[in-house]
């Protein structure tokens, strides 16, 4: 391209002058076109005012030069000179391009002639003329204006839309905050794998709230707000419980000696549940105020559906969760490690374990006839660590005398039979020749903190007996405990050679699992429904007993009565029976016949720590706690080993 | 939905006098008042809640407002903010 040759060419031709103009031939009445433009172009043109002697101008002038010269030589020279410009004008060639122009010009000039040829003969006779100014044509013409029309367009305004903020400096935060966040998004995206383990993660953490939330509808998104108005409106309207739970020390347990009242606080009701015994009661390890209640029936004939639900004690009007099942539900236990985890024993005999982060009111996981259900009621159910497998499992004990883990296989419930109660001395002889095990009933059972394959059972027929996860068909030791069912078996946990039974037998025992006699025996002059030790101290526990009464007995204190003894629910029309102890704060919740739970608040004399002598430190922790049972046991213990 | 029946319980509990959701600009979408008066709480309220939420997060911007209540000598108002959504329950708390 750069190589390409430009031939220019040098003309004389005016680039200037027009190539094309085209006049009107009034002749012809068409426009014609000149054929011949001129092309010269000045560049420079001055009016000088010399004339050439010789010519007709220059001689006249002399002429008048000298006739005139003794007149007026100025007028001469006016007319020289405008003779001048007049023929400078005609020599000269108009540079513009308007035709009309030069025909004006030319027209002017021919005029300019005639009164330039007038001048010279008035002037020959007057010898002058004076120049007249009324005496010359000036030709014009105006053009026609054309009409002024007004034209105009006006685009559609851009929509304009007031915008004021504060940058605040939380604003600013919270912009960070979102792009980091879409940063991690975008990160997230690229590793999917690392993604899920992260949510595993999460999940494993068990966050109650947020089985309510991601809701689509516009309403729902308040939930949480909603969630929270609830609970404070229900603070508001309680407010004297409320504020009684945390501040309230009774201070008249001064006067009362060593003993000690229960000071009641929410009652917790739920109408469907009106018909309904509280069947189990336990606190969620995680979250301080929530407990999990079962209902069920205790009777034979009347067995209808049973329910689940967990309460707050923030709410005390409206349980948080509400679980409805087919049978009676007989006792339930959390899971440590995954509190969102409810394991729950039916009186049909199933097992089943419901997730509270599921939004699904149907249990996760249930045992059915064909995965090996007991075919008795179960009465208590407890999580186990999670074995090699990392599955989760737990262990379940029935009135059919078997003792079963179920393990959490693949989403499925699988069981083992552990430990089948069998009854020493009742080998019967059956048909055939055959050995017929007559199987005890199992009612309770405990699992010891520390040994962790060393349990307890309690059976219907008053026995107690110590097994071990290992061996599945002899118990390490029996203890002959009661003469009817024993309703509850715990070990202490502090001591770890104590527990404590309790019986429909009218009483209370404490153990030492090394001595076969009980260390301790109460008769509470009723039947006892459930027992529970103090998670604060190792001497402190609960009864409840059948005519509705609660008895909190401390042995530091005293070893013999009860420290307070009080009425809870109406005598004759309810029987109380369960107990718990929150494991933070010094409340304790019964549930009764009637499907309510109220919560008692423990009076200072009930749950207080040894006053230190003067001196010496207050040593705080579980090494106290079983210095101090050691003692007391081994007040007990030597009279005995006397005797 | 449960959040229906949430609503209902708070409505129907003891001492609750009026329950009134608004909307992020301050419209009230769901009361139990007549419409002057939710108005004039709706827009006050909002205002309020505005600055309130500004002063904490001012000194914290890792904190952010849950709730927010005050008690006057008649009854006492109770302001749950949400992401979209500003909750208010006036209860006569009983004393």
């Amino acid at each position: 391209e750069l190589k390409e040759e430009f031939t220019r060419i040098l003309t004389a031709n005016n680039p200037h002058a027009p190539q094309n103009i085209v006049r009107y031939s009034f002749k012809e009445r068409a426009y014609k076109p000149i054929s011949y433009v001129d092309q010269m172009a000045i560049h420079f043109s001055l009016n000088g005012n010399m004339i050439l002697k010789d010519s007709d101008e220059g001689r006249r002038q002399s002429i008048k030069l000298s006739a005139a010269a003794k007149k007026a030589p100025v007028e001469t020279f006016a007319v020289t000179s405008e003779e001048a410009e007049i023929k400078g004008e005609e020599s000269t060639e108009n540079t513009q391009p308007a035709g009309e122009e030069e025909a004006e010009r030319s027209g002017t000039a021919e005029v300019a002639e005639a009164a330039e040829v007038e001048e010279p003969p008035p002037p020959s006779v007057k010898e002058q003329k004076l120049a007249n100014q009324f005496n010359f044509i000036e030709r014009a013409s105006r053009t026609l204006n054309n009409p002024m029309r007004e034209r105009a367009c006006q685009s559609e305004p851009t929509p304009c839309k007031n915008f004021s903020a504060t940058a605040n400096q939380w604003k600013i935060y919270d912009a960070y905050v979102e792009e980091l966040q879409k940063m991690e998004r975008s990160k997230e995206k690229e590793k999917p794998k690392a993604q899920i383990a992260k949510r595993e993660e999460e999940k494993k953490k068990g966050r109650k709230l947020t089985s309510l939330e991601s809701q689509s509808d516009d309403i729902n998104k308040i939930s949480k707000a909603a969630k929270i108005m609830e609970r404070m409106v229900n603070q508001n309207t309680f407010d004297d419980i409320a504020q009684d739970f945390k501040y309230f020390e009774d201070a008249s347990d001064e006067y009362r000696d060593q003993q000690g009242t229960l000071l009641p606080l929410w009652k917790f009701q739920y109408d469907k549940t009106k018909r309904l015994a509280v069947t189990a009661i336990s606190w969620n390890p995680k979250y301080k105020d929530l407990f999990a209640v079962g209902y069920g029936s205790y009777d034979f004939m009347k067995q209808g559906q049973g329910m689940l639900l967990l309460y707050t004690m923030k709410n005390p009007s409206f349980p948080e969760y509400v679980f409805s099942s087919e049978s009676g539900i007989m006792c339930l236990d959390f899971h440590n490690d995954h509190p969102y985890l409810v394991a729950v024993g039916f009186y049909d005999g199933n097992v089943a374990i419901y997730n509270l982060k599921k939004a699904t009111y149907q249990p996760s996981y249930k045992s059915s006839a064909k995965s090996g259900k007991h075919t008795e009621p179960v009465w208590q159910v407890k999580w186990q660590k999670d074995d090699m497998d990392n599955n989760l499992n737990f262990f379940s004990v029935s009135s059919d005398g078997r003792i079963v883990s179920w393990t959490l296989v693949k989403n499925e419930l699988v069981h083992t039979d552990v430990i089948k109660l069998s009854v020493e001395g009742t080998t019967m002889q059956g048909p055939e020749g055959l050995q017929l095990q007559m199987l005890g009933c199992g009612t309770s059972f405990d699992f010891h903190k520390k040994i962790d394959y060393l349990f307890l059972v309690g059976t219907e027929e008053g026995r107690i007996y110590k097994c071990s996860k290992c061996y599945s068909s002899q118990f390490l030791d029996v203890f002959e405990a009661h003469h009817m069912a024993v309703d509850s078996v715990s070990w202490n946990p502090y001591h770890l050679k104590v527990f404590i039974s309790c019986s429909s037998d009218w009483t209370v025992k404490i153990w030492d699992h090394t001595i076969k006699a009980p260390m301790f025996v109460y008769d509470l002059n009723s039947a006892v429904g459930d027992v529970a030790w103090s998670p604060y101290s190792s001497t402190v526990f609960a009864a409840v007993t059948t005519d509705g009464k609660a008895h909190v007995f401390d042995l530091n204190i005293n070893k013999y009565e009860a420290l307070c003894t009080q009425l809870v629910v109406a005598k004759k029309k309810n029987k109380i029976t369960h107990i718990q102890f929150n494991p933070v704060y010094p409340v304790v919740i019964i549930g009764d016949e009637r499907g309510h739970v109220i919560s008692l608040k423990l009076s200072p004399n009930l749950h207080r720590m040894p006053k230190e002598k003067k001196g010496q430190e207050v040593k705080k922790g579980p090494e106290v706690e079983i210095a101090k049972l050691e003692k007391l046991l081994n007040l007990v213990r030597e009279p005995e080993s006397k005797a | 939905a449960e959040v229906e029946e949430t609503l209902k319980r708070i409505q129907a509990h003891k001492g609750v006098a009026a329950t009134i959701v608004i909307n992020a600009e301050g419209i009230p979408i769901r009361t139990t008042l007549d419409n002057s008066t939710t108005v004039q709480y709706a827009g006050l309220l909002h205002q309020l809640t505005m600055k309130a939420r500004s002063t904490v997060r001012d000194i914290d911007p890792q904190n952010d407002l849950t709730f927010l209540r005050i008690r006057s000598k008649k009854h006492e108002i109770m302001v749950a903010p949400d992401k979209e959504y500003l909750l208010i329950v006036i209860q006569n708390p009983c004393e």
